[in-house]
């Protein structure tokens, strides 16, 4: 709850996450210096010591992912952050904290890629994102800030999400909105009910059970339990916490569909539809996993036209052909990342135009 | 009648799965008397790694967190610096800690990390089935060395208790073996004190066991002790290669 003692700041996105880490009670920090990020180590070097938190620079990407492990199993709050090429070495410990229902933050302030790539924004880690990157078969909480403001508040969500559902939760970022500055509302943690952390190591004291925190189930059934028990978590995820931001959709006739700060340029250019007489909407998944499936199917029983804009060649767009009406078409702009291809808002409009005069 | 053996309060009453002749339950039943002789089984996280050491929560009657393949000191140091107040061990083979772990107990020993690292040495992959390590002697023949460890091209055998105590991090570094009364109760005095060091926070500890892998080695437990002595104490010296605080 926004309240006016509190005193509106002028900072970058990534920032905004290592104030909101420090707020959610975040305690521990492993990370590793990359590109477009690396304001969020320098922040809470500086911070955490003198707050009694634990600060490593570690020696990998690798090294810092399973810190967070170690941390996140003892009960303490703890985050990482990275970009793509770190976030990829981080899978093999990512599916080791999902496997050992281990909560715990995961920063992805995307760049382009494949390989090197180069540091400008892209959305094209979408996929490693919301399917689980790394092997075995799991899913991760993600969650897409479009604004400075969204960086602060969905990274502490991020942390209460993870500590509920006892997985890793990942805010998934780019470089615009990392770099971004504007103006945030630092609002306090929120007042939320968790889940005792019954499940920590902490030293088996008498008459207490032994914790062990693991991922490994070689006995006749347990793996296959553990993979319907978790996907009975990740329905009642669905069930429970999705979120979105929807914009003149009651009357449209074309619903524009983007997420992160693609969805912050094609609001711009929405926005030129309407002053230009055209029923358009625009519908921004704030959770891409889990993915506000039921939202798109409404929104899809009035309206039979969406055109999803990603900073990619099509990504995202598989969940909303899976999420949307059969009878419903799901049109596609969208440019691979790199410099020079982040799409103006007059660009967008021209697709919005191309759009709406061809639909049925 | 006075009882004078008996299974240390650490350690779980239950059958091993370890095979005949394999040094690593005398390690766990070293580390287990170590334990209940500081009186800390209650303070203590283990950390398990991957290989016949992952099985570590089923004999050791302590919290423990399986770590990934040669990340148990990465995963200790997240658990230390978030409970400074426990007692953090890592149990790692060879493989795991110096082929694809290296960089982690190489940086977790550089930046002083207050945890005792047991590291067992047994020249081989014992659980995918005998492949070469990267302490494999010279010579040893593996199932991916069928003609011998060629030095010219998989280079030496890493020496981890002295490569680590040249690092300035490093507390207390000791080697030592288990395959004779003797070594074993070595084994036992310098295990103590690599946990002496943590109980009075006087920063990183490492022991490397050098151990038997009969099975994979091919031999029996009585030729697999004799090699020990034989051939990997020539090429493993046993002894304190590092103590800073002369405990």
């Amino acid at each position: 709850m926004q309240t006016s003692a509190v005193e509106r700041i002028f900072v970058k996105g990534n920032e905004a996450v290592a104030m909101a880490a420090l707020e959610a009670g975040c305690r521990c920090y492993f990370g590793y210096p990359i590109t477009p990020q690396s304001d969020i180590p320098e922040y809470l070097s500086r911070e955490l010591p003198g707050r009694g938190g634990e600060f490593i620079q570690a020696e990998s990407e690798i090294g810092a992912i399973n810190m967070l492990l170690g941390a996140s199993a003892t009960g303490a709050r703890a985050m990482t952050s990275s970009s793509g090429p770190g976030i990829s070495l981080k899978q093999e410990g990512i599916s080791y904290m999902a496997g050992s229902e281990l909560p715990g933050v995961i920063v992805d302030v995307m760049r382009a890629g494949p390989g090197l790539g180069g540091i400008d924004a892209s959305q094209a880690d979408y996929w490693q994102a919301t399917r689980g990157g790394g092997h075995g078969g799991y899913r991760i909480i993600v969650l897409a800030p479009a604004s400075v403001q969204e960086m602060y508040d969905l990274t502490m969500l991020a942390f209460d999400l993870s500590d509920i559902y006892r997985m890793p939760a990942m805010v998934l970022a780019d470089s615009v909105i990392g770099q971004m500055k504007e103006s945030v509302t630092p609002n306090p943690r929120p007042q939320v009910v968790l889940p005792p952390k019954e499940w920590v190591v902490r030293g088996r004291a008498e008459g207490t059970p032994q914790n062990v925190v693991k991922s490994l189930y070689l006995g006749d059934g347990e793996m296959e339990a553990f993979h319907w028990k978790m996907q009975a978590r990740y329905q009642e995820l669905a069930d429970n916490e999705c979120r979105w931001e929807e914009v003149q959709t009651s009357d449209a006739e074309l619903i524009v569909t983007a997420f992160g700060s693609t969805s912050r340029i094609a609001k711009t250019a929405v926005t030129m539809a309407r002053e230009a007489g055209m029923k358009v909407g625009l519908m921004r998944p704030i959770t891409l996993f889990p993915f506000p499936r039921k939202a798109y199917a409404a929104l899809s029983e009035r309206c039979k036209l969406f055109l999803d804009i990603e900073l990619s060649t099509g990504q995202m767009i598989d969940d909303v052909r899976l999420s949307v009406a059969r009878d419903a078409d799901v049109a596609f702009y969208g440019r691979p990342p790199g410099a020079g291809s982040l799409p103006t808002p007059e660009e967008l409009f021209e697709q919005i135009k191309k759009n709406y005069r061809a639909r049925a | 009648m006075k009882q004078v053996f008996t299974r240390p309060e650490s350690l779980k009453d239950v059958a091993t799965h370890f095979c005949p002749g394999c040094h690593h339950g005398s390690v766990h039943r070293l580390v287990a008397e170590a334990l209940d002789e500081f009186g800390i089984r209650s303070q203590t996280i283990g950390v398990a790694s991957v290989g016949c050491s992952v099985f570590l929560y089923g004999y050791f009657d302590v919290d423990v967190i399986e770590a990934p393949h040669g990340r148990a000191p990465a995963v200790a140091t997240g658990a230390k610096r978030a409970r400074p107040d426990r007692i953090v061990f890592t149990y790692q083979g060879d493989g795991d800690l110096a082929a694809i772990g290296m960089s982690e107990i190489i940086h977790a020993a550089n930046r002083g990390e207050d945890i005792t690292v047991i590291f067992v040495n047994n020249t081989t992959y014992g659980m995918t089935g005998g492949q070469m390590a990267p302490t494999t002697l010279p010579g040893q023949k593996t199932s991916t060395s069928p003609y011998g460890r060629d030095v010219s091209k998989d280079g030496a055998p890493f020496k981890m208790a002295e490569l680590l105590s040249n690092l300035d991090g490093v507390a207390f570094s000791a080697r030592v073996a288990l395959n004779s009364p003797r070594n074993v109760l070595n084994a036992k005095k310098m295990i103590k004190t690599a946990f002496r060091y943590q109980v009075e926070k006087k920063g990183f500890s490492f022991i490397e066991a050098l151990a038997s892998c009969p099975t994979n080695w091919g031999m029996n437990p009585l030729d697999a002790n004799q090699r020990v002595t034989d051939e990997m104490i020539p090429y493993f010296p046993l002894g304190v290669y590092k103590n800073t605080a002369n405990l």
